[in-house]
């Protein structure tokens, strides 16, 4: 027998919290939830609970946290208005499969469906959103339900998790003790791999003249950065990245041919509809990295590895699906494929670059125009941290702009909204992030418009004393809606341009120094101050205001028919 | 691709809320149900849900996907009609009166052998367990007379091939 200790359910919460390991946990008390709320006051000390200032942004931390430690992030909510507040949090982890669990405090058992004060259905709303949830109504099925939902929400594709507890069950009285959760008999995280697949996959990339790998953020989940970078210089093949995919092989790797999709770059777009075999690797094929389908490199063979077999022939058809664990497949892999070089074919993605150079990049980068261009802000940043910051963004043209011209030397360096393309995302997020790597540059990238969506945790990193550095692009409009509507509706601006406060008063309220640039020759020297200072800084840059993103692929265009202007 | 019916069988946990899971994922796809039964199996707590949609072969494959990445889903299979022996089951309830007023509604209830469930002076009902155009066919041969209420269940299907669930279960476990 094991022994069993008589503590409320409440208590119960916090010490399964302690037992998974969690010293970190963002939330929002409230009616619902006060039992938890009180255990944490006595546990302070084995578990920082941070007050965001919106529930929405105790996901988005707890996300950022996720993202740049490896571990689970933890977001705590009361009922009704608390637990609808994360839905969007949530929505944006499961779409980018960030574990993250969530406790949402719940109405007592005997009020549930009586329309009582704070009640709202968070299994129903949250069910096409997470991977797993559940309502707990008696106290002695939270050890084992947090047990589950950390298992859950980290094994196999990562994903969020919702238990929702019951007032009731908080403060009823159980025989506390804990058990870690190793399977769930329905459920199995890691699909078996199928060595002959892995032997076809070899064969095919073995006999490839003109392969391309495409690299998702499987291979950070999957922590086989190593291995991945083993494979890719086994096989010399080049390699593009989806957004979330960033950061897994350094910027500047020889093999790294940059981004895929709508703004990705020139060459792996183009290529993509040349190459011979296209090798995917933990990416789940998404219309923006896509464009249309049915004009998608149907000229080559498709190898697809992934861990969740659903994702196969999902979007695109492939002729060798490898599942499995990309750190375990790859290993595989290696053992199996031949030493090459493919020096002509990387040639052609370097002439690409080239032209890509000239028509787009050197204008970001060596503007000539008077007005700040984001590229050049970027590049500071890279000046600045040696290459090697996290970046936080938004969502947007200065997102775009981050992920095309930050450079990166570390995995886990990119938290960005990729799927759910949440605006609000990237301030929350930073704070996370920088807990989560507390001794790294954490830089938070955001436009000016989703910058106000989530402003309050300005109030978050004054209380926390969190050093996390504030970057808003300012365009004065919602840039890449603004950017459509001239592209795509006669410049008929919408709704787009934004009167903004003074941004810097606004920091400067909230006790974090700040700084606007509008000159092209403060940029740097700010900048340097910004990453140099050892707390939190907010730095505003007025940039260009119709700037646009380039190159581009229109909506149900192919990835052939990209744009550079 | 035609699209034609497919019959889904859904082996899941006995568990609260997962009816919603696997319903959101037809709704999320704009897909629409044919018919929807859900009940225990041969199994001890182990649900079983027969799922009807008409769709392409491609997107019930995607679907089958979608539907085992639930956690609590054991597993889930699709099937053709041929591959499958399937019925439902539907009762009419009329006036008493009309019995002996119009005799051919006899003669449609022996014709089709359909079983009197319970008979009064108010009213009767009468069912019939069978496939949809049987059922179909009685419903066109009831409805001038007035039909007091209609009542058809969804479908329920066997598949002729093994469902392996128990052998499934136990690789999980070990």
């Amino acid at each position: 027998m094991k022994k069993t200790e008589r503590i409320i359910g409440a208590e119960a919460v916090v010490r399964s919290l302690l037992a998974e390991g969690v010293d970190i946990a963002y939330g929002y008390p409230g009616g619902a939830i006060m039992p938890i709320y009180d255990e944490l006051f006595k546990y302070q000390d084995q578990l920082h609970h941070v007050l965001t200032r919106h529930e929405q942004g105790a996901t988005h931390a707890a996300q950022g946290y996720a993202r740049t430690s490896g571990k689970v992030g933890v977001a705590l909510a009361t009922s009704g208005p608390g637990a609808t507040n994360l839905i969007t949090g949530i929505a944006d982890a499961q779409i980018d499969s960030t574990p993250m669990v969530c406790i949402t405090g719940q109405v007592a058992s005997h009020l549930l469906g009586t329309d009582a004060f704070q009640e709202t259905d968070v299994i129903s709303i949250s069910s096409p959103i997470t991977k797993w949830n559940v309502q707990v109504t008696k106290a002695e099925d939270i050890p084992g339900a947090i047990a589950k939902a950390f298992y859950i929400a980290k094994s196999g594709r990562p994903g969020p998790v919702l238990i929702d507890i019951t007032k009731d069950a908080q403060l009823a009285e159980l025989d506390y003790a804990y058990e870690k959760c190793t399977h769930v008999r329905s459920y199995k995280p890691v699909p078996e791999t199928n060595i002959e697949k892995v032997k076809e996959a070899a064969t095919l990339i073995n006999a490839a003249k003109k392969p391309m790998i495409i690299f998702g953020q499987g291979v950070i989940l999957g922590a086989a950065e190593q291995e991945f970078k083993a494979f890719v210089e086994k096989t010399g093949i080049p390699s593009a990245w989806t957004i979330l995919g960033l950061s897994a092989l350094p910027t500047n790797h020889a093999l790294n041919v940059g981004m895929v999709g709508m703004h990705g770059n020139y060459g792996p777009n183009k290529l993509t509809n040349e190459c011979d075999l296209l090798i995917a690797i933990g990416m789940r094929f998404d219309d923006r990295v896509t464009g249309d389908l049915s004009k998608y490199a149907k000229q080559a063979k498709v190898i697809h590895f992934d861990i969740d077999p659903s994702e196969i022939d999902k979007n695109v058809k492939t002729d060798v699906a490898v599942l499995g664990d990309s750190k375990d497949t790859l290993a595989k892999i290696l053992e199996f494929v031949q030493p090459k070089e493919h020096t002509s074919w990387l040639h052609e993605f370097r002439a690409f670059d080239n032209i890509e150079f000239e028509k787009v990049i050197d204008g970001q980068l060596n503007p000539t125009k008077e007005g700040l261009t984001m590229g050049e802000v970027l590049q500071g940043i890279n000046k600045a941290t040696d290459n090697d910051a996290v970046i936080v963004s938004d969502v947007g043209q200065h997102q775009m702009m981050a992920v095309r011209y930050a450079n990166f030397t570390h995995t886990r360096s990119n938290v960005t909204s990729g799927g759910l393309g949440t605006m609000g995302f990237a301030l929350p997020a930073s704070i996370g992030a920088k807990m989560g790597a507390p001794e790294r540059d954490v830089v938070a990238i955001i436009g000016d418009g989703g910058y106000q969506m989530t402003c309050q945790e300005l109030g978050t990193i004054l209380q926390t004393g969190t050093a996390v550095k504030i970057v808003v692009l300012n365009n004065e409009f919602l840039g890449m809606v603004r950017q459509w509507q001239q592209l795509f509706f006669d410049k008929r601006y919408a709704s787009t341009e934004m009167i903004n406060p003074d941004f810097v008063k606004l920091a400067e309220a909230y006790s974090i120094p700040a700084k606007k640039v509008v000159k092209r020759e403060d940029l740097q020297g700010a900048i340097d101050e910004m990453i140099a200072c050892k707390t939190s800084y907010f730095l505003e840059v007025m940039v260009e205001k119709e700037d646009n993103v380039f190159p581009m692929v229109p909506t149900g265009a192919s990835v052939s028919d990209v744009r550079l202007s | 691709m035609e699209k034609k019916l497919y019959t889904i069988s859904v082996y899941s946990e006995n568990n609260l809320g997962l009816l919603n899971r696997i319903s959101t994922i037809f709704v999320k796809r704009h897909i629409n149900i044919e018919s929807l039964t859900v009940s225990a199996s041969e199994i001890e707590n182990v649900s079983r849900f027969v799922v009807v949609v008409n769709m392409t072969e491609e997107a019930v494959k995607k679907i089958i996907g979608q539907l085992e990445k639930q956690v609590e889903v054991i597993q889930a299979y699709y099937h053709t009609d041929d591959e499958i022996i399937f019925t439902e089951t539907a009762m009419f309830k009329f006036k008493s009166d009309l019995l002996f007023e119009n005799p051919q509604i006899q003669n449609i209830i022996k014709e089709h052998s359909m079983n009197i469930v319970t008979v009064n002076r108010t009213f009767f009902i009468v069912e019939k367990a069978g496939r949809r155009h049987e059922i179909d066919a009685i419903y066109d041969a009831f409805a001038p007379f007035g039909i007091a209420q209609f009542v058809r269940s969804g479908r329920v299907a066997i598949s002729k091939e093994a469902m392996n669930i128990r052998k499934i279960l136990g690789e999980i476990v070990q």
